[in-house]
């Protein structure tokens, strides 16, 4: 990439230390330490179970942790509303189903928070939402309803939706998991275009080809556990420890 | 592929299509067996029929019916109010501005023509049918024509005059009950007040069920919301309140409004026992529809609530503009059913000594003039009840394919 955007190194955006969580017995997440920069573009990848969809959904607190310290944007993720808003407010999130609103238009779906949480008036939201869905490629989309569109087209829309709050940082929890092979690179190319626009990217993800494009940096989870990170060139060609090779070669073997 | 689009010699699929005589050949003639059944119950229901119709039109005292049809269909309302008038144009003015109301909304909202002529014709027509007077049947028809006037004016104007429509809607209910029981003194010389006690027949069972639908509504909505709540007081105290009413019958808690509530209130607050009965109704319904609404809640998925915690909106929002859109239109069906029984349930009223249709028909029967008349008069009111219940039941269904329930 030759156009890569700066990443301001000084300030990162997110700070993890020493996260953990339960589930029960069930200790998912054992001490993950984690600082992203403004612009980053951060892969996260590992067999399931591993824990990298539950650690990437708790830094919007859709999963509470219960060790450890998490600040986005300058706010401590606690138990005070005010400040996971503040947060909610800052990250836009991409679900691996979807999770549209099937009773709402494409347009409703878009304009709902920006009209609801920011105040934005109804025509600048809607304008807004227009340029978005430009953006994604479905601009003759909007007045339909998510039900009618293909699986492809819902994820874009859901990253229109997540972007009209202008978020400064994105959540990416397996976009493309659900998706028909073939739907797969209209989505992923939304989403190296949004990288490629300086856009705060974590991407919990096993498209490689993607992790290679535009990743800054690369974390292999296993057991809850960061077992290895770095630049792509560095985890894809000189992994350091065993488990990283056997699941690279397990994924990219096939 | 080519040969595929060359070639257009796809047959239509088979039409079933006979005679009335081949259908009849077909499914109830077909086999020696079959024939032997459908000439057996056919020899059922002629027996059975047969008594029936003789009684019907032989040794029924249908004169019960038109003799008290005042009485069933308003109880004693305006005629006994002393040296006053006849205040029945009260009602018939409510009448006339539901039926604009309505003939309006199918003009807005529904596009096939020959169901709202069938319809706004049809009904009061069908109505004017029984036993009136020239007058009333006059007044009836009046209905048809106020309906069909806003249903052309709702369908030229059908874009600006949706939201006019909709708060007619909220307000009509409101104003009608106001118009019924009229402003302030029973001396004032318009619309002078009709107590309750006046009250009664259909005008009574419609009342009770409207305004039992209307609050009992969002009282059940906030229970079943209140239910699935994170704070303990709010969840421990909906819990209860629903699980207590759902432990009682309708007909004690009637009992208890009308008996027991007079003794725990302070001396000279009485209120009256057509709002106690409304009241506890409305407690009764509100519990009910609250487990309703509940499934529906539990039928939004997870992802749904994440979805929209994700973009910032918070618990409120989250309710109101994602979770309860989609639950209520899963729970129409369910809803209408409970609306339905309820409107039913509004005839226990009778036992506690309110006039509703019901109470009317018992009060009929024991009038010495029509002793042994108890088939006629039952059957009459069944009757009605029947016609109401099934035009609730085909509207919720149009409404259901008009939302698109079942489909995601």
């Amino acid at each position: 990439m030759s156009n890569q955007p700066q990443i301001d190194g000084h300030n990162p955006i997110i700070i993890c230390q020493d996260v953990h969580k339960w589930y029960g017995q069930f200790h998912v997440l054992r001490g993950i330490n984690m600082e992203v920069h403004k612009g980053e573009v951060v892969v996260i990848f590992g067999p399931s179970g591993s824990g990298k969809s539950t650690f990437i959904r708790t830094i919007n607190r859709l999963e509470e942790h219960q060790r450890g310290q998490i600040i986005v944007n300058g706010i401590e993720l606690t138990h005070d509303v005010r400040n996971i808003e503040a947060i909610r407010m800052e990250t836009g999130m991409v679900f691996q189903q979807f999770n549209l609103f099937p009773h709402l238009t494409v347009m409703q779906n878009i304009t709902l928070a920006p009209i609801q949480v920011r105040k934005t008036s109804k025509e600048e939201a809607e304008a807004t939402a227009l340029e978005l869905l430009k953006r994604v490629g479905i601009p003759e989309q909007a007045k339909k309803y998510p039900g009618q569109l293909s699986g492809g087209q819902q994820q874009r829309v859901a990253i229109a939706r997540a972007l009209a709050m202008k978020p400064k940082i994105m959540l990416f929890d397996e976009p493309t998991s659900a998706l028909d092979p073939e739907m797969i690179k209209e989505v992923l190319d939304v989403m190296v275009e949004l990288a490629q626009s300086g856009m705060t990217m974590l991407v919990v993800t096993h498209e490689m080809g993607f992790a290679r494009a535009v990743a800054n940096t690369m974390y292999f989870f296993d057991e809850g556990q960061i077992i290895e990170s770095g630049p792509p060139e560095e985890v894809f060609h000189n992994p350091k420890e065993d488990r990283t090779k056997l699941f690279l070669s397990q994924i990219l073997h096939h | 592929m080519t040969t595929l689009h060359s070639s257009k010699k796809f047959l239509p699929p088979p039409s079933e299509r006979s005679t009335a005589l081949g259908w009849v050949i077909k499914n109830l003639l077909n086999t020696w067996y079959n024939a032997l059944l459908t000439i057996v119950t056919l020899g059922i229901i002629f027996v059975v029929l047969r008594s029936s119709l003789i009684w019907a039109f032989s040794a029924a005292r249908w004169e019960v019916i038109p003799a008290n049809l005042r009485l069933f269909l308003v109880g004693q309302y305006p005629s006994q109010i002393p040296g006053e008038n006849d205040q029945v144009w009260r009602l018939w003015l409510d009448l006339y501005i539901l039926a604009g109301i309505i003939g309006l909304s199918w003009g807005v909202w529904v596009r096939r023509r020959e169901t709202v002529a069938g319809v706004l014709l049809g009904f009061p027509i069908l109505i004017a049918l029984l036993p009136f007077s020239l007058s009333v049947r006059a007044l009836l028809v009046g209905l048809s024509v106020a309906g069909l006037i806003f249903w052309w004016l709702g369908k030229r104007w059908a874009r600006r005059l949706q939201r006019v429509t909709i708060s007619l809607w909220i307000a009509y209910f409101p104003v009608a009950v106001l118009f019924i029981r009229g402003f302030g003194a029973e001396e004032a010389a318009f619309m002078p007040n009709v107590p309750t006690r006046f009250w009664g027949g259909l005008l009574l069972s419609v009342l009770l069920a409207i305004v039992g639908i209307a609050v009992s509504f969002p009282i059940g909505v906030a229970l079943a919301v209140g239910r699935q709540s994170s704070l303990p007081i709010v969840r421990s105290f909906s819990v209860l309140y629903i699980e207590l009413i759902r432990g009682v019958p309708l007909i004690s808690l009637l009992f208890m409004g009308q008996i027991m509530l007079p003794l725990f209130l302070p001396q000279g607050a009485n209120p009256d026992r057509i709002i106690r009965a409304m009241v506890v109704i409305v407690m009764f319904a509100a519990a009910y529809l609250a487990e309703n609404v509940r499934g529906g809640l539990q039928a939004i998925p997870k992802g749904q609530y994440e979805a929209a915690y994700a973009l910032g909106l918070n618990g409120f929002q989250t309710m109101v503009f994602i979770v309860l859109p989609q639950a209520l239109r899963t729970v129409i069906p369910v809803l209408v059913g409970q609306f339905i029984t309820l409107f039913k349930d509004t005839s226990l009223v009778a036992i506690v000594g309110l006039l509703d249709l019901l109470g009317i028909a018992r009060s009929v029967i024991a009038n010495p003039k029509f002793i042994g008349t108890q088939r006629e008069v039952f059957l009459f009111i069944s009757l009605f009840y029947f016609v109401l219940s099934y035009a609730l039941s085909y509207t919720s269904r149009r409404l259901e394919a008009a939302l698109g329930v079942g489909e995601r």
